[in-house]
């Protein structure tokens, strides 16, 4: 019933998002239903397409994950971009650098990228803990880092360089790679991989100790120390978690799409996350639609560019536009509660 | 015969589902103080919520000296001279004492405000009703009874005539009470109407020259005061019989020691020393009460105590066992419970549903946990049932969220869930602290139980009656150190009362 509910809600502001859209495709002067129809088709007129999308939307989930993990435990993971690109890059490394026997290699690539993405959540977990530092901001620098630092090893000059002009690396080993679902599809076993995440998430947050610890943390961190729930160490737990999963996403791109490490691989995958759990309203099954949703936009924006009805920038608006309709008005409720709590507490002083 | 104010006939007001009042007829006369007495929820705030147009009656008619009114908004309200004082307040903490007399309020002529003229004002309304308050104070730093003043003030300054009060007195320290009482005085006997909404029989009747019962909505009747007794208006509140005097049968202590507090100081919040070198010592069988006005390091004791804060200095021993600086899980271990003062932050995630806060604290305890990775939905559900249905919870069912719950039946969870680990010690802060009628008797008896099974209970608490009915010892804390120790036998509140405010504070 409630699902229900919350999937009527997200289709009317999907629908409020594309009308919106649709003035403005208007107004430029393209036509709207050609648009519509593209965008449509690009990302569900046939297996290929349909499979494009599926690809598009596996590291939205894993990085959807990320976000609302952390968000349980009332903590903002804005830099699951760079526990992916960490993950990504790490995953692949070991994918050359050893060689290692077939389903193995891959399992100890996999294990490697959600290291490396655990570690990149762990610092900011652990700054918050014991330091105090805000990881709204920890988060996002360090994403910047990641960025940067794995832009400079692959790049020409850099130590992991594997390409001639293009910054990336040697081709993974073969016995590294996930392989493709669909051939002649981008589609990989890892989309396989996240919807596991999703049901291991789903069980940590519902069903374990641990996890009713951590949204016990999210929803009142004051109750939870009463019932003697270590927050320090939780909201560390929840970071390490985060990036974890992102790094993980990061480790399926690398591994099951480009078989390297591949600058600028990700359009931003780290920041649809963002969206994509406001839009799950922070529940792993809700991460499935929203990855779903995000991937459809892509792959459908990618048709509309295709087909030249529309500039890619415009359809850039549509997505963004869709987005913002979905994720509005859960952020409005939580900002509003926010709010209140803030000039509750104020008004309590005496 | 005195002139009437306000009359309502048929006042009746529907939520989609709830009827909060139905078909009330109520007059209300200049120079009397009316209470207004109901349990929680029984509809004496949105009967006077009606009255003062912050909702719309569903039926009924007001009159106003006479004459028919509607109110559609409090601006209405206040302009007939209508004036109410809510229990939270609606001040503006950063604008003073004078800016917030005429917030919206604006009388003067030009631009800008004549500062010399309100203030002249103010300080006429404080002399004439004992509201003492700096017109140039930010309310911010106010305290709560002073903002409650200020809002008195506010009504007063924007002419009101019938002034209604809804629960002033539940924030408020026993001396701020008393003054609240001088001006309530004060103002009846310059002739306003004046409606006293409350659920504590005491004050309504030490205050109030008539007094109207509501019950689940509907008026059960109106009596003077001064025929009224206790035990009649709590049966008129309830609809049954209620037993007051709690039975407090002697209970023979072995004098073994339970809960020991050594010199113990901690600090607040702030870092500023609150709890300083305190020594206390709870026994089977018995219940040590600790009085004190509101921030004088109570708090902090308990919360010190509970492993929720660092100690500074000193120890805490629970029953030979030193668990000065265990955390809150290692603290309860040992056989100590703690019913916090602050059940909607502390005591519970409200968002969590019934079953999940009836484990909060023993999560990793079989069979809630399986092998400590896992955790049995199943296990925690029954255990839940088990608990509401001892403790009597009225609730839908036990995946129902605790936000849903009214007060009394969230601190029906709490001490469910806390007495049942069977405890040697049990620290209770306020327990009982906005809870009615209903919910006091429910909490005393509980207690009381316990202490017949031997337990030991510290009993921290702001209101005097309950100490005195029900501890063996009283405490006294003032400005973070105990100043005294009595019997509640062999003294009384106004005794307690002095203590409190640091006057003779020599230990007896």
């Amino acid at each position: 019933m409630k699902l229900l509910r919350e999937l009527g809600i997200i289709t009317i502001s999907v629908s409020l998002g594309l009308g919106v859209g649709a003035i403005i495709t208007a107004a430029t002067g393209h036509s709207v239903p050609a648009v519509f129809r593209e965008l449509v088709l690009g990302a569900f007129s046939d297996i290929f397409r349909f499979a494009n999308t599926l690809m598009r939307a596996t590291p939205v989930l894993f990085t959807s994950l990320s976000f609302l993990i952390a968000f349980r435990a009332g903590l903002f993971n804005i830099g699951a971009e760079g526990q992916l690109l960490m993950g990504g890059f790490f995953a692949a490394w070991a994918g050359f650098a050893f060689s290692l026997p077939p389903v193995i290699h891959v399992v100890v690539c996999l294990l490697f990228g959600a290291a490396v993405g655990g570690l990149w959540g762990f610092i900011p977990g652990w700054l918050r803990a014991y330091r105090g530092a805000n990881e709204f901001v920890t988060t996002m620098m360090l994403s910047y880092v990641a960025l940067y630092l794995t832009r400079w090893f692959v790049s020409p000059g850099g130590p992991f360089h594997g390409g001639r002009m293009a910054a990336r690396t040697v081709r993974i080993d073969a016995t590294a790679e996930l392989p493709r679902m669909i051939t002649g599809t981008q589609l990989s076993w890892g989309i396989v991989v996240g919807f596991v995440v999703v049901l291991v998430v789903w069980y940590f947050l519902f069903r374990t100790p641990r996890g009713y610890e951590m949204r016990a943390v999210g929803l009142r961190a004051t109750a939870a120390e009463y019932g003697g729930v270590n927050i320090a160490r939780t909201q560390v737990l929840a970071l390490a978690i985060a990036g974890v999963l992102a790094g993980l996403g990061g480790a399926s791109e690398t591994l099951g799409n480009h078989r390297a490490f591949v600058e600028g691989f990700s359009p931003g995958y780290g920041w649809d996350g963002i969206a994509g759990g406001l839009i799950a309203r922070a529940h792993p099954i809700g991460a499935i639609f929203a990855a779903l949703l995000m991937g459809a936009l892509r792959a459908g924006g990618a048709g509309v560019d295709r087909a030249g009805v529309a500039p890619r920038d415009l359809v850039e608006v549509l997505q963004g536009l869709v987005i913002l309709f979905v994720v509005a008005p859960e952020l409005i409720r939580y900002l509003s509660r926010l709010w209140n709590r803030r000039r509750a507490h104020g008004r309590a002083q005496p | 015969m005195p002139k009437e104010a306000v009359r309502m006939e048929g006042i009746t007001k529907r939520f989609p589902g709830v009827t909060a009042n139905e078909g009330i007829d109520l007059s209300l006369y200049y120079g009397e103080v009316h209470g207004l007495l109901g349990e929680n929820g029984a509809g004496k705030t949105v009967l006077m919520s009606v009255l003062y147009g912050l909702l719309r009656p569903t039926e009924g008619q007001f009159y106003l000296n006479d004459q028919p009114v509607s109110i559609d908004n409090p601006a209405v309200a206040i302009r007939a001279g209508i004036g109410m004082v809510h229990q939270h307040f609606m001040l503006v903490p950063q604008l003073t004492v004078a800016e917030n007399m005429v917030v919206g309020w604006e009388t003067s002529k030009g631009p800008l405000l004549d500062r010399r003229h309100i203030n002249r004002r103010i300080r006429e309304l404080s002399e004439k009703y004992g509201l003492e308050v700096e017109p140039n104070a930010i309310v911010e730093g106010l305290s709560v009874g002073e903002q409650q003043r200020v809002e008195i003030l506010k009504a007063l300054y924007r002419g009101a005539e019938v002034l209604i009060l809804d629960e002033p007195t539940a924030t408020l320290p026993q001396q701020e009470v008393d003054a609240l009482f001088d001006t309530i005085r004060a103002l009846r006997d310059e002739g306003k109407a004046v409606v006293f909404i409350t659920h504590k029989l005491r004050e309504a009747l030490t205050i109030c020259d008539r007094i109207t019962v509501l019950r689940k909505g509907k008026k059960e009747g109106t009596v003077p005061a001064g025929e009224a007794t206790e035990t009649q208006l709590a049966e008129m509140m309830v609809g049954r019989e209620v037993v007051f005097e709690v039975q407090r049968d002697r209970v023979a202590s072995e004098r073994r020691p339970l809960l020991q507090v050594e010199r113990l100081s901690a600090d607040d919040d702030r870092g500023v020393s609150a709890v300083r070198e305190v020594d206390l010592t709870v026994h089977d069988h018995e219940i040590l009460g600790v009085a004190g006005v509101q921030g004088n390091g109570q708090s902090e004791l308990v919360e010190a105590i509970c492993g929720l804060r660092r100690v500074r200095g000193g120890r805490v021993v629970v029953d030979g066992e030193v668990v000065t600086k265990a955390t809150p899980r290692e603290v309860a271990r040992v056989g100590l419970v703690h019913i916090p003062e602050d059940r909607q932050r502390r005591g519970l995630v409200l968002n969590f549903s019934v079953a999940e806060n009836a484990i909060l604290g023993r999560q990793y305890e079989a069979p809630f946990a399986v092998r400590r990775v896992g955790q049995s939905k199943a296990a925690i559900a029954s255990y839940a049932r088990q608990l509401v249905e001892r403790f009597s919870v009225v609730v839908p069912g036990v995946h129902t969220p605790v936000r849903a719950l009214s007060g009394g039946n969230q601190q029906r969870v709490i001490l469910a869930r806390e007495l049942d680990r069977q405890p040697k010690v049990i620290v209770a802060a306020q327990p009982t602290r906005g809870l009615d009628v209903g919910g006091i008797e429910f909490v005393w008896e509980q207690l009381l139980a316990m202490r017949r099974e031997g337990v030991g209970i510290l009993l921290v608490s702001m209101d005097l009656d309950e100490l005195m009915t029900l501890a063996d010892r009283l405490m006294v804390m003032y400005q973070g150190e105990i100043v005294g120790e009595r019997k509640p036998r062999e003294t009384d509140k106004q005794e307690i009362g002095l203590m409190m405010l640091g006057g003779a504070g020599e230990t007896s």
